[in-house]
């Protein structure tokens, strides 16, 4: 594999003979792209007529590299809502490079971070400070995500216009809900003033206690403690009823539950800005995956049921969640080598985000275009920025992607720092090959 | 990958004999009976003058307590002394190894002076699994108790008991009752019991120490004793820890005691010569009389007594199973040590 960071001069890129998929402007069909300046000069259907202006014929560029693309989807570069980066605060787990870089090899060109990092993205200095190092390694565009309380305390409202003016595209409070109704509320009230979307993940940690894996048939049999699915539907049932009383534009992450599903669709029924996404692996497990007490499965909110996932992906066919995201995680070896409930939750997910969520297409589930629209079109939509599109004169960022490639994902194949993933040692089917962020290329598989 | 693997599959070697005993659940009848079977032909060990058998000479026994215990922990040492292996006891408090990483190093360290076998007791669910699986695949373990999951040789003491005074299980109704959510000891008892083909598991308990989906894993949930104890031959107390008061699972230890504690009123909807057992230690007023505890049916202290020759069987049957996958893989693989 090749990877070619910041380059000081911008290359000229010609990508031949790909299915170019761009669900904005409905294109599916053979062209060839020439990216000039970091920007998308031409997009030539191989089906334009001769004599059209535009045609293969009259274009005459200069190109430094050609990537063919036979046989393979060109596609707009990832937009993952949700991915750990690691960096401030546990580069033991990951660093801004490493994870960036492992967002490229996964044909990702934006992503989101926490605010869940060491210091807490709640001053202007530390979101500076990650788009500063993203900037620097030059793989991907990291978007920080403010907390929504100081320090992810919730008690005191976290200085979100200051945030939002540093770059935050929206403000979370995570996994460490709010107990306070009252302060959550004044939170949302803030938020609502400057437009900022508010990230959640609906928790009640109450009901959730100390609970660990899904409460089923399976919790009760390993005798690891059980997380109900009330823990999630009791506190989205509370946010959305205060997302409805202060108007604020809400997102909700990392869905877990079919009944959730129920109350978000009912939300975008009665009018609410209301958009959610579900983390892929969620739509790949279920509960009965941690039989083997194996800890690679150990995810939060956790593997449901059967009847849950189908209810997840029936979700994405209706299009009430319109986004997936990688749900990044990466770890130490440390962290998931240990009895099971001593591990740490989550997967090292973004360099199979894609192979993993093309699955849906595979599975006749999803065509070409929605699928794109779930990882790139829409979540760009959902944080107001301008990508997750192929078209001319947009900024470059897309990625080829072989829908027929198989192999085989090893702790070596991961370029992330994280090598925990369920998937170490299986088949995957589909991979990036090469992804062009900013006119550059940053990613090519040799 | 070997960790995967549920903890019934990994207990076996190739030839299908114990060579770990991490759980009661899925194994055989024939597995379950020859436990039995063995402890039954080491029940006189105790009343020889020389109490001791030579099957496990020169092997190292490790008791690995990260969780207190006098009772398990003691049975184990004497177990492993009578079949005339050496034995360590560590005891570990959680906050040494709350890092995984040094929970790995302990045991490597452990495994590297040669021990054969640990015997492990641990606060978190699947964590002598764990062991045998990533850690130390060839030191036999033996499970003491793991968080909730499991306590198979309770659970096979038990039987024992059972089979003592009751004989064939096909016939039988054995009822379980009090906190069955956090008892190890009741989902081992509950998968014995259903692996001897026992007539009907019962459990009986408040809703909020029920845990989800019991009878999926084999026992009838009653929530009343009158009903739950009609015709019952077995009749199993589990202790109630002083400390889920606390939680907001039971509003008193007196109102649990007046709709779960055993009685000699409530003993009377069992069979009449139903027996009475608990794992112990005994709540005397909280979940049993004491009338009842020292009464007439009541086999409380045997069990102790039985626990050795239980656990005896099963160190000598793990050890043996293990030996013998390490003998095989040998001849596979050439002229390796061991």
């Amino acid at each position: 594999m090749k990877f070619t960071p910041s380059s000081p001069n911008l290359q000229s890129i010609k990508i031949t003979g790909g299915r170019v998929i761009d669900p904005q402007s409905q294109r599916d069909e053979i062209a060839d792209i020439y990216i000039v300046d970091g920007f998308i000069q031409h997009i030539i259907s191989k089906h334009s007529e001769p004599n059209n202006e535009n045609s293969a014929d009259t274009v005459n560029i200069h190109t430094d590299i050609t990537i063919n693309a036979e046989n393979k989807l060109v596609i707009p570069g990832a937009v993952d809502l949700c991915a750990r980066l690691r960096e401030p605060g546990q580069e033991y787990k990951g660093t801004i490079h490493s994870e960036t870089q492992a967002a490229a090899a996964g044909g990702v060109t934006h992503l989101c971070c926490p605010p869940d990092t060491n210091p807490v993205i709640d001053s202007p200095a530390v979101a500076a400070l990650i788009q500063e190092r993203a900037h620097q390694s030059g793989y991907a565009h990291v978007l920080p995500i403010g907390a929504i309380t100081r320090g992810l305390e919730g008690s005191q409202l976290s200085e979100m216009h200051a945030l939002q003016e540093a770059g935050c595209i929206g403000v979370a409070q995570l996994r460490n809900a709010i107990k306070d109704n009252r302060v959550l509320l004044r939170c949302l009230e803030y938020a609502a003033t400057f437009n900022l979307t508010v990230f959640f993940q609906s928790v009640d940690l109450s009901l959730q206690g100390d609970g660990i894996v899904h409460e089923s048939f399976t919790s009760t049999r390993l005798g690891l403690p059980g997380i109900p699915r009330s823990a999630e539907t009791v506190a989205l049932a509370r946010d959305l009823l205060l997302v409805e009383q202060t108007g604020v534009t809400a997102h909700f992450g990392q869905l877990s539950c079919a009944r959730s599903i129920e109350q978000i669709a009912a939300a975008q029924q009665r009018g609410l800005p209301v958009t959610a996404d579900v983390a892929v692996h969620q739509l790949l497990f279920n509960d009965e995956t941690i039989d083997g007490f194996n800890s690679q499965y150990h995810v939060n909110p956790p593997f449901r049921s059967e009847i849950d996932r189908k209810a997840l992906i029936d979700a994405i066919k209706s299009g009430v969640v319109t986004a997936i995201t990688s749900d990044h995680q990466p770890h130490e070896i440390a962290a998931k080598s240990a009895p099971f409930s001593a591990t740490e939750a989550g997967i090292s997910g973004i360099e199979t985000f894609l192979p993993m969520s093309f699955g849906l297409v595979r599975d006749g589930i999803l065509s070409e275009q929605e699928w794109v629209a779930c990882i790139a079109t829409t979540p760009a939509n959902i944080i107001k920025i301008d990508a997750g599109k192929i078209a001319e004169s947009a900024m470059a960022n897309l990625s080829i992607f072989d829908p027929s490639a198989q192999w085989q994902l090893t702790s070596s194949t991961l370029r992330s720092e994280g090598k925990n993933s369920p998937l170490l040692g299986k088949t995957m089917n589909g991979r990036t090959c090469a992804t062009i962020h900013n006119g550059r290329l940053v990613f090519q598989l040799s | 990958m070997s960790l995967t693997i549920p903890p019934h599959k990994l207990q076996l070697n190739e030839h299908g004999q114990l060579k770990h005993f991490l759980t009661t659940e899925n194994l055989s009848t024939e597995i379950l009976t020859e436990i039995l079977d063995t402890a039954e032909s080491f029940s006189s060990v105790g009343q020889q003058a020389v109490k001791k058998v030579p099957l496990l000479r020169g092997k190292t026994v490790v008791n690995l307590f990260f969780e207190a215990s006098t009772r398990t922990r003691t049975t184990f040492e004497l177990a492993a002394k009578r079949l005339s292996a050496d034995v360590l006891n560590i005891n570990i408090s959680a906050s040494a190894t709350s890092k995984g990483e040094s929970l790995m190093d302990m045991l490597w360290n452990l495994e590297a002076m040669d021990s054969d076998m640990f015997i492990v007791r641990h606060q978190d669910s699947g964590a002598p699994h764990f062991i045998a699986s990533q850690v130390c695949p060839h030191v036999a373990i033996i499970n003491a108790g793991d968080g909730r999951h499991a306590h198979p040789t309770q659970a096979m003491l038990d039987m024992y008991t059972i089979r003592k005074h009751k004989g064939d299980f096909r016939n039988l109704k054995v009822a379980i009752i009090g906190d069955i959510t956090h008892s190890r000891v009741a989902r081992s008892q509950v998968h014995a019991l259903n692996g001897l083909q026992v007539g009907e598991v019962r459990v009986i308990g408040p809703k909020t120490l029920i845990p989800h989906d019991m009878e999926h894993l084999g026992a009838k949930v009653f929530y009343n004793m009158e009903q739950g104890l009609k015709d019952v031959d077995v009749v199993i107390m589990l202790r109630l820890q002083k400390e889920r008061m606390n939680s907001a699972l039971l509003p008193s230890e007196h109102e649990f005691y007046r709709l779960y504690g055993l009685t000699t009123e409530k003993l009377a909807f069992a069979k009449p010569d139903a027996i009475v057992m608990h794992p112990g230690p005994i709540n005397r007023g909280v979940e049993i009389e004491t009338a009842v505890a020292d009464g007439p049916q009541s086999v409380i202290l045997k069990q102790v007594n039985y626990g050795i020759s239980v656990r005896m069987a099963v160190l000598s049957m793990a050890m043996s199973g293990q030996s013998t996958e390490i003998t095989t893989s040998e001849s596979i693989n050439g002229e390796h040590g061991a």
